[in-house]
């Protein structure tokens, strides 16, 4: 399953992004926050200690199944009037979740998190991004690894010279993509596919902000 | 186009590269210096493109300058920093003020560098360079369109020879020479056992390949660059006798290694030329060249 990938923001951020701000709904999400423990149950209890040390009035808060779906009418009465108090939401979900509550609450919202990429859980604890939804895609020809994502360069003709014993020159704890696709064809027998010169990308497959009507 | 670089190159003589490096700012005494002691002694010199990531002067602008000053430069462009607009419009203008060699490059990731926020492009890569390089020569640009006035390159790449694992460089190597690479210059090359096994390999190919040669400056150098220098391997015995060096002697101790290397690759005749990169050191490039030994004998070949 695809999921959110998110970090907390540095309480730094936070406090300052809260400033001046007394009364606060904190929201969390039932679903991607909760795997990655960024916006569970847990992490709102968390904060909303934390809040109330620095001396901000906690109206209420909230852990929605899926906050990137709409708000149903139900939580929206259960909470309104704690929600109708608050000067501002903390949101402690993915930025999906933070555009869909902001766009039914019309209150004031503040992102609690910051939405790295969007993946997948490639083994217990450990998240990776495999698609970057670039709208031209090449996996066909790649192994079915994309080097649009998984290269920190999305270079498509092979790796750069800065890979080093199948690690990404930015952090030794990445993938070389090139080294992944160059074993997952050779395994193939399909090496031909790396040794064709790939043309440039078409980088406005869709050019953003993308919209899709049925 | 007159490119005495790729006269060389032809000519089937042994080449002497080397690098120049632009400032970080707009005092250009120091790399100005640089290419008036290098000019006469190497055939031609590398303007670096914000290397390493980090923002300096550009290298169009100091390949301008190698030009002014009678030089012959070799442009590097790397695809970090512009997209396929801005780099057809730099090969236009280095080919209207006569600079004719380039080397593509991908560059360094931008968070390696000194500008670790900025947006990275890489809208195209190296060998799609390449091959935009030979397009644009033919008169058309990547939109399809036609050139007022085309542009002629003597265009270069890089490889890394010693790269863990290797396959996936070499073809990446072969498709930077189907796409138009006429010469190579590598990553330094210290085992000069692997660099013939990779000669004997590269040697099928329609491209004049140039021996990296990194300066060593001292053990803990050679050290660093075996952790931290993707590709670069410098085997024991020379990091000992790096270190075997009286005190304050390690630097002549490199010049006398890069000096020797280069006359056992020129003597055997391992490859075409080798590529100097003497890393912020550059004044010492033609004491290098002097140590190798090979300079009266190349001077006789011109």
């Amino acid at each position: 399953m695809i999921r959110s990938i998110t970090q907390q923001k540095s309480e730094e951020e936070i406090d300052q992004l809260l400033s001046g701000l007394g009364r606060i709904f904190v929201i969390g999400c039932g679903t991607c926050v909760t795997l990655t423990h960024t916006g569970g149950r847990t992490e709102v209890n968390v904060m909303k200690e934390h809040l109330a040390n620095k001396g901000k009035l906690i109206t209420g808060d909230l852990v929605l199944p899926v906050a990137c779906d709409n708000m149903t009418a139900e939580a929206l009465n259960e909470h309104g009037q704690q929600i109708d108090q608050a000067d501002a939401l903390l949101i402690m979900t993915c930025a999906f979740g933070v555009q869909t509550i902001a766009k039914q609450l019309k209150k004031l919202v503040v992102p609690a998190l910051d939405t790295l990429f969007i993946g997948k859980e490639t083994a217990l604890g450990q998240f990776d991004e495999v698609c970057a939804q670039c709208g031209t895609c090449i996996l066909g020809e790649t192994g079915g690894i994309c080097p649009v994502t998984s290269c920190h360069k999305g270079l498509v003709n092979g790796p750069c010279g800065g890979t080093n014993d199948g690690k990404c020159e930015i952090d030794n704890a990445k993938d070389c993509a090139w080294t992944l696709i160059y074993n997952r064809l050779n395994e193939l027998g399909r090496l031909d596919g790396m040794r064709k010169l790939q043309k440039p990308r078409n980088h406005q497959g869709e050019p953003s902000p993308g919209k899709f009507i049925l | 186009m007159s490119s005495s670089f790729k006269d060389a190159l032809k000519s089937g003589k042994f080449v002497i590269t080397s690098e120049v490096a632009p400032p970080k700012g707009t005092n250009l005494e120091k790399m100005a210096h640089h290419v008036e002691l290098l000019k006469d002694k190497v055939d031609a010199m590398n303007v670096t493109d914000h290397q390493s990531s980090v923002m300096r002067f550009p290298s169009l602008g100091g390949a301008l300058l190698v030009k002014e000053m009678g030089g012959e430069p070799i442009l590097q462009m790397t695809c970090r920093d512009r997209n396929r607009m801005a780099l057809e419009a730099d090969l236009l203008f280095a080919s209207s003020r006569g600079i004719n060699n380039v080397l593509c490059l991908t560059g360094d990731s931008i968070v390696l560098g000194d500008h670790k926020e900025a947006k990275s492009v890489f809208d195209v890569d190296s060998s799609q360079l390449l091959a935009t390089i030979r397009l644009m020569e033919k008169g058309k640009d990547m939109g399809g369109n036609n050139l007022d006035g085309a542009v002629s390159f003597c265009a270069g790449a890089i490889v890394t020879p010693e790269a863990n694992p290797i396959e996936p460089q070499l073809i990446k190597f072969e498709k930077k020479i189907e796409a138009g690479a006429e010469f190579i210059q590598t990553q330094a090359v210290y085992d000069l056992d692997n660099f013939k096994r990779f000669m004997e390999y590269a040697r099928g190919f329609p491209a004049k390949i140039l021996a990296g040669v990194i300066l060593l400056t001292s053990a803990p150098m050679a050290r660093f660059m075996n952790k931290n220098v993707a590709g670069v391997s410098v085997p024991q015995s020379l990091i000992d006798e790096m270190a075997s060096a009286p005190k304050g002697g390690a630097l002549a101790k490199g010049i006398e290694i890069a000096g020797r290397m280069i006359k056992q690759i020129w003597e055997e005749k391992m490859c075409d030329g080798v590529h100097i990169m003497a890393i912020g050191k550059e004044e010492l490039v033609p004491e290098i060249i002097e140590m190798s030994g090979i300079f009266p004998a190349l001077k006789t070949q011109d």
